[in-house]
């Protein structure tokens, strides 16, 4: 399969992609792995006019530690952060959740920062940044801005982006000694999930993601909540359906995901400890 | 466009459409046919090559994206006097392939993952090959051959 004609130009710094975007507008989209927008190209369910390549944007490749949190280049490759010191140590749940998506070639050219800006509630990675409360940074002709994880999902693949921002740095709290789980439950190994849940439980945080259970990757407050006020892990796990509206399609209902998503939650909280 | 490409060690350079992918690229303009294209979709891993040196899907990259970058395909990896590679000697001594479409998919995932781990345990393997189908279903030989390969190797 080919995707439709497009024109393509490659940037070599973030101003150069803002300014692309900025000429372009919505013909335009960024490319970094491509893993999730190619295909969407090839299937014409996505024809933009300019694809602008930001694959050799390499000062955007790095993890930094800033003090409190995590500094991560939006352009780090799924390879890098899953085996990457100060994100095992400091972010587990990410790790985990980064290792989980696709296969070793998937992962050798998928970004972070991709994975976030395609806005997808069926990808594993957000729901780990939800859990662990991170902030992303976007760039665009104003300067720089700080959006919660939670308030950058709009809709179903769209974020609080705006037609010429893109995706620069994220940031991930550092919970060296919180307790987390990844639960991903999928029916082949490469799969995406039918449902998942990233949970991080520490003092006085209390995280929970989940994937592919409503039109935006989700937070659950419910359960949250809960866990502040002392539930266990099969009081807390029963609430993980709530204010969910977890889509029904060929491979789950929506009554078998939010069964799923209970059952998930519970053993992902009853694994951090809880 | 214009796309310069070391592929198996041999300078390339060829005037492409943006939206010609890697995998038509290596097949249809180079002309070497060894990467099978599968699925399409980079579920299927038929079409793995190395790209810098790392395993990827050459269905789901496009040629213009690896201008100045270099490529290994399933050619390049015999020596110049045909002396086979050890992965690809593993295949053979453990019959490793029934009707041999994904193999050198198979076989390039499989150099990328002993070079990133070389002490590997079977599910190790049946792991790190995921993104590869086989659909004979010859798993058991495959793993077989890859931690064959792998103890070779260390």
């Amino acid at each position: 399969m080919i995707p439709a004609n497009f024109d393509y130009v490659q940037v070599d710094t973030v101003d150069e992609a803002i300014q692309a975007l900025g000429e372009h507008g919505d013909e335009a989209k960024l490319i970094a792995g491509g893993h999730s927008l190619l295909p969407l190209m090839k299937f014409r369910l996505a024809t933009p006019a300019y694809l602008v390549d930001i694959n050799r944007l390499d000062d955007l490749k790095y993890v930094r530690d800033s003090g409190d949190y995590l500094a991560v280049g939006a352009l780090t490759r799924h390879c890098d952060v899953e085996k990457n010191d100060l994100i095992v140590s400091n972010a587990g749940v990410l790790a985990k959740a980064t290792h989980n998506v696709g296969d070793p070639q998937v992962r050798h050219r998928g970004t972070i920062g991709g994975a976030i800006a395609h806005g997808d509630p069926a990808s594993d990675i957000p729901s780990a940044l939800l859990a662990l409360k991170a902030t992303v940074v976007v760039n665009g002709p104003e300067g720089e801005r700080e959006i919660n994880i939670e308030n950058f999902f709009t809709g179903f693949l769209e974020t609080d982006l705006n037609e010429d921002e893109m995706l620069t740095e994220i940031r991930v709290p550092k919970l060296p000694d919180a307790k987390w789980s990844f639960q991903k439950f999928n029916r082949r190994a490469q799969d995406w999930a039918i449902v998942g849940a990233s949970i991080v439980c520490g003092e006085g945080h209390a995280g929970v993601g989940l994937v592919n259970m409503h039109s935006v990757p989700f937070r659950s407050e419910s359960v949250e909540s809960a866990l502040l006020n002392g539930a266990n892990a099969e009081e807390a796990g029963e609430l993980a359906a709530e204010g969910t509206e977890a889509p029904s399609d060929l491979n789950a209902s929506r009554d078998y995901r939010e069964h799923l998503s209970r059952v998930l939650v519970r053993r992902g909280l009853q694994e951090a400890g809880r | 466009m214009e796309v310069s490409v070391k592929i198996n060690g041999a300078a390339q350079s060829h005037d492409v459409e943006p939206r010609m992918l890697l995998v038509q690229y290596i097949r249809e303009v180079v002309g070497l046919t060894g990467t099978n294209i599968g699925c399409d979709t980079s579920s299927c891993g038929a079409c793995t090559v190395h790209l810098n040196g790392e395993s990827v899907k050459s269905c789901t990259v496009l040629a213009a994206q690896v201008d100045g970058m270099e490529v290994e395909t399933i050619e390049g990896l015999a020596g110049d006097d045909g002396s086979l590679h050890p992965v690809q000697q593993a295949f053979h001594e453990c019959h490793a392939l029934q009707c041999g479409y994904c193999t050198p998919g198979m076989v390039m995932a499989s150099v990328s993952l002993i070079e990133e781990n070389s002490s590997m345990t079977e599910d190790d393997v049946r792991e790190g090959l995921e993104g590869n189908l086989c659909r004979c279903t010859g798993y058991h030989n495959i793993v077989k051959a890859v931690l064959q390969a792998s103890e070779v190797s260390q």
